[in-house]
């Protein structure tokens, strides 16, 4: 405590204000604040989309902010490129580590500087002088042989051990554990321990929020590009932080009244399963209804979603269909059985960038019509229309290419695509994820007229005001697994984040 | 989902400014250029050259548009071109009729197709070294058939489809112009265009929409041998013969070159054939005006390398802005640094 004290006294050592970054369309930060103080670790949390990777982007220079102040030890800086950023003293590792696999641990380290005797590179001198680097992290390695021999947590040392001789002031991981096992996390908190010591500050991004209780002194919260908090995370709990991560409206919000009662059965899931993607999953749902699929990132929202449409095969389990067992291999058969899925990522899974708004809507329904029976070209106008209308799509023209049109327009776009197949049931994932704050309120309000026509609807959401709002049910997963089904009243957004949070208390 | 007519004639415009400067390039050299005569019972003519002397690289650049549509690519074609001309001759020197050396070309040329089909949809090898495969591999299996020699035929059916005629015009530009009005009807009326095209951006997104995806790239690579058996079989009936060796040398390049002239992007997604027909008579053209011009021989593959530089640069997104400023906008809409440095006309008449 003491120690931490002392830091606050400190101004700080990376002191970033008021940045701000506009995308076509969207706002990506918003005015965010970021203090970093020398010798401590600096968590950046919240969940994808938040804007954590952007803002470490305008920090190392590799995006133009555009609004906001950075200063380095009180100077203020423009870091223009990332070799700008590091020659300032502010060094990035990513998760994919950025070195020459090909090379060997030394000339990695001393890529651009080596040693050099009479014009060529003294390899002897090199070899030495990494390997007494490479020491000082308590790595004991041969530093001439190639950088693939070793294995991925040695590889980020050695980036971090770069960083660090490149910079030497701030020094920002990016994921720096995803792949990591237990003893490779170890040997990398050691090294991060050590650069504490030597009074870097460093900035620690993750989706582990243990690790991040475990190293980390202080952490700044990111939500929709804004910073919702700033913690010093000795006098917070886990609950908190997802609190404060995830959103909640602070008087508990029961669900309005939803109106009309659910349908006949639908769909039956029993024990679904792939191996290492989702564990069993049942679910029973009914037509008007919407079921939402709450949970942190990576608690397997994505891959309950894509199990349901085929995109990924279940290696156990059944799917009941009206009662009848239905075997489902691929979309093409799920859309076959009338499912949709609007998937989370719209760029690589979702909208064909070079083809027309036009033929994006009709893409689906002609894939199931097949290519011999050719909707004629009026019909297709009328579909289109029809949705461009019904959801108020703004476009210029229905030839204009889908890549062109605003994140907002291109997700309903993309939902008209599935509701022109007149589906039975609908898998939305993330139907809000970067979208502007009016398309927003429309999808929502698209969502509860559905249901309220009988569709069965299925929605995984981070957002929990919104899954509170459509959700006649929520089911509540942690690590690939259903930990809780809340219904009725039960469905605040201060349950579902207990219901997250107690499970993660579990696992600790 | 058929184009209709007036965006096909925006799209090829120009591919056809660039043919009608080739072919008067064509007519500078040789003032006849554009003379057609009738003797015995077919047409003549230099410009009717063109379009027959084009029919390999016509037919192959068809199949090959719509390979390049998903993104893939096929060098195999010149190579499939051998083993079929080396099928068809095998067939009419055992005896077989013509009819029965033409379906048997076909078939290989299926097969191989096929087999390519396999390697870049089930296997998923990406589709340049999945296709290098065969066009290694298909001389080496076109000159096992040949049993290493050049198979001469006179089989009177078979080199009809080489040198012969239908109503006067020759058979292959009869060939050619069917299979292409064929295959822009059969991607056009139906919806297969649009699903090509659909792969071709964005195979992920295609597959969650319902697209077959599997299925329609191994057709597409089988309609790309297809194509190309069919000009080895030209290719066989014009020399009589089945030459292992150089049937189809070269030839895909020349088909690649076509569909990138046509306008269409290898990086696939929107396509057009008839654009892609269009590239190889331009290619054509070129030839011709090369022979026509008399230049000695030596000159011939730098002369055309440069007038292929020009057209590409001319096609090239950079200069095509460049026009579309130029004409688009009179010098009041061009931006501050392309104005000239004189004061603007405002009150010009």
């Amino acid at each position: 405590m003491r120690h931490r004290r002392k830091m606050q006294d400190q101004p700080p050592l990376l002191h970033a204000s008021g940045i701000s970054k506009f995308f076509p369309g969207a706002v990506a930060l918003d005015e965010v604040e970021l203090k970093l103080y020398p010798g401590e670790v600096h968590a950046l949390l919240g969940e994808n989309g938040a804007g954590k990777s952007t803002l470490i982007k305008c920090l190392t220079g590799a995006y133009r902010r555009d609004g906001g102040v950075i200063r380095l030890a009180g100077e203020e800086v423009d870091p223009k490129s990332t070799a700008d950023a590091q020659g300032l003293g502010i060094g990035t590792v990513y998760q994919e580590v950025n070195l020459l696999p090909n090379l060997t641990v030394a000339e990695n380290l001393y890529m651009g500087r080596q040693p050099t005797r009479l014009g060529l590179v003294n390899r002897r001198a090199m070899n030495r002088a990494a390997a007494e680097v490479l020491e000082g992290y308590g790595l004991h390695i041969d530093p001439g042989e190639p950088l693939t021999s070793f294995s991925v947590a040695v590889q980020q040392v050695v980036a971090i051990a770069r960083a660090v001789a490149l910079s030497g002031k701030v020094l920002i991981l990016d994921e720096p554990t995803a792949s990591l096992d237990r003893d490779e996390v170890d040997l990398l908190f050691g090294v991060i321990r050590q650069l504490k010591e030597r009074g870097l500050s460093i900035v620690f991004i993750t989706h582990f929020l243990d690790q991040v209780f475990e190293i980390s002194d202080r952490a700044t919260v990111l939500r929709n590009g804004r910073v919702v908090g700033e913690r010093l995370l000795a006098e917070v709990s886990q609950h908190d932080i997802i609190t404060l991560m995830l959103g909640r409206q602070l008087e508990a919000r029961v669900a309005e009244k939803k109106g009309g009662k659910p349908g006949e059965l639908l769909l039956q899931v029993n024990d679904l399963a792939k191996r290492g993607m989702i564990e069993p999953f049942s679910l029973n749902l009914h037509r008007g209804e919407v079921v939402g699929l709450a949970g942190l990132l990576g608690s397997g929202r994505t891959e309950t979603a894509n199990l349901l449409f085929g995109a990924v095969q279940a290696d156990q389990g059944k799917l009941l269909l009206e009662g009848r067992e239905t075997r489902i291999t691929n979309p093409r058969e799920a859309i076959a059985h009338r499912f949709a899925l609007c998937p989370e990522d719209r760029k690589t899974d979702g909208i064909v960038g070079d083809l027309s708004v036009r033929d994006n809507i009709i893409l689906a329904l002609q894939a199931r019509q097949g290519w011999m029976r050719p909707i004629p070209r009026s019909k297709v106008n009328e579909i289109a229309e029809h949705y461009v209308k019904a959801l108020d799509i703004r476009l210029a023209s229905l030839d204009m290419p889908i890549r062109l049109l605003s994140g907002g327009n291109q997700q309903k776009a993309l939902l008209a695509r599935w509701l022109a197949t007149e589906p039975e049931f609908l898998i939305l994932d993330e139907p809000t994820r970067g979208i502007d704050v009016g398309a927003h309120a429309e999808i929502i309000a698209l969502i509860e007229r559905l249901r309220e026509n009988g569709m069965a609807l299925l929605v995984a959401s981070s957002e929990l005001e919104e899954l509170v709002a459509y959700s006649t049910r929520v089911v509540v997963l942690r690590d690939r697994r259903q930990v809780r089904e809340l219904t009725g009243d039960e469905i605040t957004a201060d349950n579902i984040v207990h219901a997250i949070a107690d499970e993660q208390k579990g696992a600790a | 989902m058929a184009t209709t007519t007036p965006s096909l004639l925006k799209r090829i415009t120009p591919q056809l400014i660039i043919l009608a400067v080739v072919l008067g390039l064509n007519l500078l050299v040789f003032p006849d250029f554009f003379d057609v005569s009738f003797r015995n019972g077919r047409i003549f003519g230099n410009l009717v050259d063109v379009f027959n002397r084009g029919a390999p690289v016509a037919l192959l650049c068809i199949g090959m548009t719509l390979v390049i549509a998903t993104k893939g690519i096929d060098l195999s074609v010149g190579a499939v071109m051998a083993i079929a001309g080396a099928t068809a001759a095998s067939l009419v020197t055992d005896g077989h009729g013509w009819g029965t050396a033409l379906i048997g070309a076909l078939a290989t040329g299926a097969l191989c197709g096929a087999w390519n089909g396999v390697l870049v949809a089930v296997l998923r090898i990406q589709p340049i070294v999945a296709t290098l495969v065969l066009m290694v591999a298909g001389r080496g299996i076109a000159q096992l058939i040949t049993e290493g020699t050049i198979l001469t035929f006179n089989n009177e059916g078979l080199i009809r489809l080489g040198a012969g005629t239908v109503l006067g015009i020759p058979t292959p530009i009869v060939i050619w112009l069917a299979l292409g009005t064929l295959a822009t009807l059969a991607v056009r009326r139906t919806a297969l265009g649009m699903l090509i095209e659909a792969i071709g951006v964005n195979e992920a997104s295609s597959r969650l929409a319902g697209i077959n995806s599997r299925v329609l790239l191994i057709c597409v690579y089988l309609a790309s041998g297809l194509c190309a058996a069919l000009a080895g079989v030209i290719v066989a009936a014009d020399i009589k013969g089945a030459d292992a060796n150089n049937a189809g040398l070269w030839l895909e390049l020349d088909a690649i070159l076509a569909v990138v002239i046509g306008g269409n992007s290898l990086l696939g997604g929107r396509f057009s054939i008839v654009a892609s027909l269009i590239g190889a008579l331009i290619i054509q053209s070129v030839n011709s005006v090369i022979l026509l011009s008399g230049m000695p021989p030596e000159f011939n593959l730098v002369i055309k390398a440069i007038l292929i530089l020009a057209i590409l640069v001319i096609q090239s997104p950079k200069i095509g802005h460049l026009i579309y400023m130029l004409r688009a906008s009179g010098p009041e809409s061009l931006p501050e640094r392309a104005r000239p440095s004189a004061a603007p006309k405002e009150d010009a008449p």
